[in-house]
């Protein structure tokens, strides 16, 4: 399709070839992304072979010290002069050598299988006669978590020992060519200049090792055990189980967790697209209202707006969900009554309409929650349109819709896709407006897990892992969530870096 | 034709007033009845119940019973204290990690650039909660759980991760700085401190708002790591503790003023700060 074509075909059929175009680059985005990760691989082993040959290469070149520091970290250094930087070697050797022997070494050996490590004592009683006494030495979880951190430390551990040995090479190499080793002052003040990006990186590079990395790697591991309330203290690995048992349609009294899982992903997707584009364009089209030429207070409208937005959504959410409750005495009960004149026992959360009440009442309650943000972000950018292409579009004879349609839209698309792809995985993710407003429900007989109508994966991922202590299951979702997030963004992410190069062609 | 297209507008804009002023009740109902229920009270001295029959409370219903509660037979200034030094101080820690990794990432070239930029968009497609359960073990390991230390560092943890926006901002710097700065000699530590971060006010206004706001808002994983010790609660995990059905009689008019207290402080800090945090939010979103 040409550009002229294109340009000629109405907002809803652009939006349906742009959803077309959408659908069809899903396959080639997953190859291009695959080709990549290939691509990166092949690297990262050209890479290792090549380290190798070098290893082996300088040690074969090396002298005597150079030698000796690929047996003891920082005996090269230690020896040319370089004190402090020789010691720092050592020290992360020892360390790693201590915590191997009396602690890490243990877990790891333990990692396969998994189960508890369970000793029996022979205790005798004051009666006569002996009983057996159950001592625990490490339960599962401690022993795949400590495994983990063990295999990840030998990993940093292993990426040190290349670099002290570079740095043993080097330093013998400056020697010989008869200069001077450098200080250990003079490294330090590298840090702040040429090298300053380890210095900044480290902090927060160890943090999120602790903190996002360990914990990442022990949860994705976790679904491929059978870790779940019933044997908490001891589990073993299933392989993929959890994810079959997700798949299967073996129901349990009328339900099973197939079913509930399909429809619970779907009801996911249309969540996502309603949520974000409801917040959208409504909250577009109350931007602009707001600054139409000729509104007065427009301060006064945006802040009584951004106001909701300021409050902690767990208080509004919470008071929001009170609000709607089934009592007669309920405020939305209350203002029915008031214009009715009888008394009104509504109840958003029933089952009737098969869930679709409640459906719609979460995602017109996240109108309220999420139209502020809206305005917020998209006033200054709507500011941004020409003024004379609203005017000549008007004096053309184009009302209000048409030129939202054809001057307000595209423009803004065009400016804020990365906001609304975040907007979309941040939707997919909206765990609060759901859990605190509905709490999922309402619940069915047909869903597993005393899951309801409006469960996205997300509050599914936690009612299986905080609720019902089905921590293998929970994680096993919590995978497919990421699949599903990381195939939306990548996709999207290449069409618009595709569409970017293809302008600059033109 | 003039005047008949000023008739024209001038019913447009009547319409939009009556659209925008019956928006705004809406808005702000629940805000409204949120404040004016903090303050209903029971006439003959008990506990009011959750809900009236009637939308607003009476003039005779109303009193500072709620507040005064709040702050002499409850936990809350307990609460509120727990919160504002996990705030404060995660808000530091995060400040600092992120403005690191993004100065790093946007103005320094070096081999494992582009390979860390990826990782970090990767990881932060994961659910946030998939982690909770590990970071509650790891903190056992170190004996953390239970105690506001770990919370912090849960909060501040993955907080590196959260560079892009900021690093969307920096992109924005002329490099012809840094470079003029080189020229005089500076360092790039001299050049960080000195000549970026004072440029970058309202990215570290926004960088420090959200991660102040932040625990004032979670309410989960406090759930995990503080389990039943309420003493360590944050007023967030606090307060949806009272709307528990077992609390919930007794302690809802509590939530209501509680919910109150914690909003005006939160609110006229974003207020004030609204400014920064648009252009904080459209300098990395909008360029990506």
């Amino acid at each position: 399709m040409t550009y002229t074509e294109y340009m000629s075909l109405n907002a809803f059929q652009r939006f349906w070839f742009k959803f077309k175009e959408f659908i069809k680059a899903i396959p080639g985005g997953l190859k291009r992304f695959f080709c990549a990760i290939g691509r990166g691989i092949k690297k990262f082993f050209f890479g290792i072979g090549k380290g190798f040959k070098n290893y082996f290469v300088g040690f074969v070149k090396g002298d005597v010290f150079v030698k000796l520091s690929y047996l003891i970290m920082g005996a090269g250094n230690l020896a040319r002069g370089q004190i402090v930087k020789g010691l720092l070697f050592l020290a992360i050797q020892a360390g790693y050598i201590m915590y191997m022997v009396f602690f890490g070494g243990y877990f790891l050996m333990h990692l396969f299988p998994l189960e508890a490590v369970v000793t029996q004592e022979q205790k005798p009683l004051p009666l006569g006669g002996f009983t057996t006494v159950e001592h625990v030495e490490a339960y599962s979880n401690q022993i795949l978590l400590y495994g983990i951190l063990s295999i990840l430390l030998t990993i940093v551990f292993f990426a040190l020992y290349i670099v002290s040995v570079k740095s043993a090479q080097k330093t013998s190499e400056i020697v010989k060519s008869g200069k001077k080793a450098p200080t250990f002052r003079m490294e330090t003040h590298e840090l702040l200049d040429s090298k300053f990006h380890s210095t900044l990186l480290s902090l927060p590079v160890i943090l999120i090792f602790v903190f996002v990395i360990v914990p990442l790697i022990f949860m994705i591991t976790m679904a491929f055990t059978n870790y779940s309330d019933v044997n908490n203290r001891s589990f073993n690995w299933v392989g993929f189980d959890n994810f079959a048992e997700i798949f299967s349609t073996s129901s349990e009294g009328g339900a099973s967790m197939g079913y509930t899982f399909l429809n619970i992903t779907m009801w996911t997707l249309i969540w996502a697209i309603a949520a974000t584009f409801s917040n959208y364009i409504l909250g577009m089209i109350f931007a602009l209202m707001i600054n139409k030429k000729g509104i007065k207070l427009k301060k006064l409208w945006r802040t009584l707006f951004v106001m909701t937005i300021a409050v902690p959504q767990f208080v509004t959410l919470l008071v929001i969900s009170q609000m709607l409750g089934a009592s007669q005495d309920s405020p939305l009960n209350l203002i029915i009554e008031m214009f009715t004149g009888h008394t009104s026992t509504l109840d958003l959360w029933t089952t009737a309409y098969d869930g679709w009440l409640a459906r719609i009442t979460v995602i017109v309650v996240n109108c309220w929650v999420g139209i502020p943000y809206t305005i917020l972000m998209t006033t200054g950018i709507l500011m941004n349109i020409p003024e004379d292409l609203y005017e000549s579009a008007r004096i053309d004879g184009a009302g209000p819709v048409k030129s939202f349609m054809k001057i307000t839209l595209p423009y803004m698309l065009f400016v804020t896709t990365p906001y609304l792809i975040t907007t979309f995985i941040g939707n997919i993710n909206n765990f609060n407006v759901i859990y605190l407003l509905s709490e999922g429900g309402p619940k069915v007989s047909e869903y597993k897990y005393s899951a309801g109508k409006t469960d996205l994966l997300i509050t599914l991922l936690y009612k299986l892992s905080i609720n019902q202590n089905k921590y293998g299951l929970g994680a096993a979702i919590g995978i497919l969530v990421f699949i599903v997030c990381a195939t939306v963004s990548l996709v999207t992410f290449n069409m618009t870096k595709s569409a970017k190069s293809e302008e600059e062609f033109s | 034709m003039i005047k008949s297209y000023k008739l024209r507008r001038g019913i447009a804009n009547t319409f939009i007033y009556i659209f925008l002023i019956v928006m705004c009740l809406i808005w702000i109902f629940p805000l409204v009845w949120l404040l004016l229920h903090s303050f209903r009270i029971d006439p003959n001295g008990g506990t009011p119940a959750i809900l009236t029959d009637h939308l607003f409370p009476y003039f005779n219903e109303l009193g500072f019973d709620n507040y005064i509660g709040l702050f002499t037979k409850t936990q809350f200034l307990q609460w509120f204290g727990n919160t504002l030094i996990v705030s404060t101080c995660s808000c530091i820690i995060s400040t600092l990690s992120v403005l690191m990794v993004a100065y790093a990432f946007s103005r320094l070239r070096f081999k494992a650039r582009k390979p860390f930029i990826n990782i970090g968009m990767v990881m932060g497609m994961f659910p946030g909660f998939m982690t909770t359960i590990a970071l509650y073990y790891i903190l056992k390991m170190m004996g953390l759980t239970q105690t506001l230390v770990g919370l912090i560092l849960c909060y501040s943890g993955g907080a590196g991760l959260g560079y892009l926006v900021a690093k969307g901002f920096f992109d924005t710097i002329p490099r012809a700085l840094d470079e003029a700065a080189t020229i005089d000699g500076a360092n790039k530590n001299q050049i960080f401190w000195k000549i970026i971060l004072p440029m970058s006010k309202p990215i570290v206004v926004y960088t420090v708002l959200t991660s102040f706001i932040g625990p004032w808002c979670d309410f989960i994983l406090v759930r995990i790591i503080m389990g039943t010790e309420t003493s360590m609660y944050t007023v967030s995990r606090g307060l949806w503790m009272w709307t528990d059905k077992e609390y919930k009689t007794e302690y809802y008019r509590y939530f209501l003023s509680g919910s109150v207290v914690v909003a005006i402080p939160i609110t006229a800090l974003f207020l004030y700060m609204q400014k920064y945090y648009v252009e904080g939010v459209t300098a990395g979103g909008v360029k990506g």
